[in-house]
């Protein structure tokens, strides 16, 4: 397995930033009453989605969750028109119509974050399975949660991935809790990555805060994956940080020492750690990336928070192709 | 000359897939069975089903396995991945069995498949065709025998097709699988044996157009899928006693081609609507609903709804022709209305 270079650890280390100071913003911006809806926070949980999709190629495809701005700042989404999406502005990537939970980009091969439960697995098979069709040496990446390997779909899917040889790589990010619920009472294993040999595939664990693990495991699978080898199932040891909405503050189902004990193994910190001790990077050239993504950041919120808002009639655009309305 | 070919409207659905897989390399087919364990991978092997009701079968040999997919019996997992192919660049066409089992799929059909493109700004397309059977009529009892295409108009995103001939079923399958968006398809297990007229080069009928399969004056009665050979059998009944019966045929649900419907209600001043389908939020009652409120001044005598009754499809045979509306049903409504 190749380390990877320093100059893709900066680039990992920016997108993890990207994605903090992403969600820290919108965090804020939703307090102050200037973000409609529901937000589900990714912080703490940075190395998995920037790990996984720095192995991706622009064209390949996701299938993201209920908290999903990591994976779609990680697969190549702009702050600027993520942002508008929250602020339900038509600059937003779906124009106002998908907010924070249905952010999507299929250009981008962002197949959607998704306000169900383990809904985006089967849709990735599809998308596997289009790649795998048309020759293209695409692959397809499932994002989920430890919750929903308890869904249908997951054992569905797992099995049609397998079945079909499908060019995927099931992600699950186990963060601990499928919402307040932990995972001791919600499921019998803790290493979700054993449920891979029922279906006659490989699975892996890793840590989940640690960027190399998964970027190692995330390089083989899409390897395999490629070269016809079919789908991995790697399950990624994670955690919350915060609630799992903005409005849990994540303290009453969770013992302070837990998040603490997990807030000393911040993703983040640990890479830079990496990148200043055993790579020679100055602090001070990170503090300057820090600051040229808060600038960056600041012009993206000024940008959604002057863009437009939809029209009330637009509620009826966009339903059908070829402008058929309800 | 071409006039005078038949084919059944199973064949007919053959005969759409088998074209437009011929027509459109991204267009794939799969389902439970519907090759069916072919015993061998060669090129031109027979397929052993076909489908429950073999119209698949033979597409294997002629396309192959790549394009011809068996799936588990999973069917939230097959539904969601011919959608997910769908929006990355396939045409699939899944075949859910029986619409009974819509139940198992129905997050990926109405959470996802119908409304990623909304929900997405209008910057996706969802070209998938999802194939069921429908309607009583066999002994097939409770979990094999429902319409309920009800269900499917009632969520925005879909479409919905239900052919009442050979003529009209394979040219709404064409239409639904060149469609950027998801339709439901749905055939009627006892009008699969039909015969009738269908061309051989391949043909659109378009989604969204009503087709009035009568021309009468003085009552419009609309009838979706298999109870449109009953209205016409009604109608004849009543020509004989001077009454001119008017039967449309919406031939899809979604988009419902209000206009025609309007049109027929505001000739002829009365209205009936005959629905296999179970009587509350249904397609009868929404057509009832839409002439109340957009002809009710052409009306001359109360909207009545022929149904089945509220209940599931029982299995004996005595009590399943019960629940089936019946050519005397609509005739004797058809007499209520013009008493009136």
């Amino acid at each position: 397995m190749p380390r990877p270079s320093k100059e893709l650890m900066l680039q990992m280390y920016r997108k993890m930033m990207e994605i903090r100071q992403f969600e820290e913003a919108a965090s804020e911006l939703y307090q102050r009453g200037e973000l409609p809806g529901f937000l589900h926070l990714y912080i703490g949980e940075e190395a998995t989605a920037v790990g996984v999709c720095s192995n991706l190629n622009d064209d390949d495809y996701i299938t993201s969750t209920h908290r999903g701005h990591g994976h779609f700042i990680a697969k190549g989404g702009k702050r600027d028109r993520m942002m508008a999406e929250l602020f339900a502005k038509t600059t937003g990537y779906c124009k106002g119509k998908g907010g924070s939970m249905h952010i999507a980009d299929v250009s981008l091969g962002i197949l959607g974050a998704n306000g169900v439960v383990g809904a985006g697995i089967p849709m990735a098979n599809g998308a596997a399975l289009s790649a795998k069709m048309q020759g293209t040496k695409k692959v397809a990446v499932a994002f989920f949660g430890d919750g929903a390997t308890n869904q249908g779909v997951f054992h569905e899917s797992l099995n049609l991935a397998a079945v079909w040889e499908l060019p995927e790589i099931l992600v699950c990010e186990n963060n601990q809790y499928g919402m307040g619920t932990p995972q001791r009472e919600h499921q019998k294993v803790t290493d979700i990555s054993i449920r891979a040999e029922s279906y006659g595939m490989p699975g892996i664990r890793v840590d989940g805060n640690n960027i190399f693990e998964v970027y190692d495991a995330t390089y083989e699978a899409v390897e395999r994956a490629r070269n016809g080898g079919g789908p991995t199932l790697i399950d990624c040891n994670t955690y919350r940080f915060r609630g799992h909405h903005i409005g849990d503050p994540g303290t009453s189902y969770r013992d302070r020492t837990e998040v603490e004990e997990w807030q000393k193994r911040d993703p983040i910190a640990y890479l830079k750690k990496v990148l200043v001790e055993e790579e020679s990077v100055a602090e001070t050239d990170l503090e300057a990336i820090d600051q040229e993504l808060r600038d960056d950041l600041e012009a993206a919120i000024d940008f959604a928070r002057s863009s437009p808002s939809p029209r009330p009639e637009d509620a009826l655009e966009d339903l059908y192709a070829g402008g058929i309305r309800p | 000359m071409s006039e005078e070919r038949t084919l059944t409207l199973g064949g007919a659905i053959h005969e759409a897939l088998h074209q437009e897989m011929e027509r459109d390399s991204t267009v794939i087919i799969m389902g439970e069975d519907i090759v069916g364990g072919a015993g061998s991978d060669e090129p031109g092997a027979e397929d052993s089903w076909g489908g429950p009701m073999g119209i698949t079968r033979g597409l294997v040999g002629k396309f192959g396995r790549e394009r011809v997919r068996d799936t588990p019996i999973s069917e939230a997992g097959f539904i969601g991945a011919a959608i997910g192919a769908a929006v990355t660049g396939l045409r699939p066409v899944a075949a859910l069995m029986f619409v009974d089992f819509f139940g198992i799929p129905m997050d990926q059909i109405y959470n996802q498949g119908a409304k990623l493109r909304y929900m997405f700004g209008g910057k996706a397309k969802v070209p998938v065709v999802i194939r069921a059977l429908i309607g009583a009529g066999v002994n097939a009892a409770a979990q094999h025998s429902q319409t309920l295409y009800s269900i499917f108009t009632h969520i925005p995103g879909l479409k919905v097709a239900v052919p009442s001939t050979p003529y009209d079923a394979k040219g709404l399958m064409c239409a639904a699988i060149r469609d950027d968006d998801p339709v439901f398809f749905l055939e009627h297990k006892t009008l699969l044996g039909q015969k009738g007229h269908v061309p051989e080069e391949p043909y659109i009928v378009p989604l969204g157009q009503a087709l009035v399969r009568r021309e009468g004056s003085d009552v419009t009665v609309v009838a979706i899928a298999k109870m449109v050979e009953v209205a016409l059998a009604a109608a004849e009944e009543l020509a004989a006693e001077g009454v001119n019966v008017e039967v449309v045929d919406p031939r899809t649900l979604s988009p419902l081609d209000t206009r025609t419907i309007l049109e027929s209600v505001e000739k002829t001043g009365r209205l009936i609507i005959v629905d296999e389908d179970t009587p509350r939020c249904s397609l009868a009652t929404d057509i009832a609903a839409l002439a109340a409120d957009e002809a009710f001044y052409s009306l001359e005598a109360p909207i009545k709804r022929v149904t089945a009754p509220h209940t599931p499809v029982p299995f004996s045979p005595t009590l399943e022709a019960a629940y089936i509306p019946s050519k005397a049903q609509v005739a004797a409504t058809i007499r209520e209305v013009m008493s009136a």
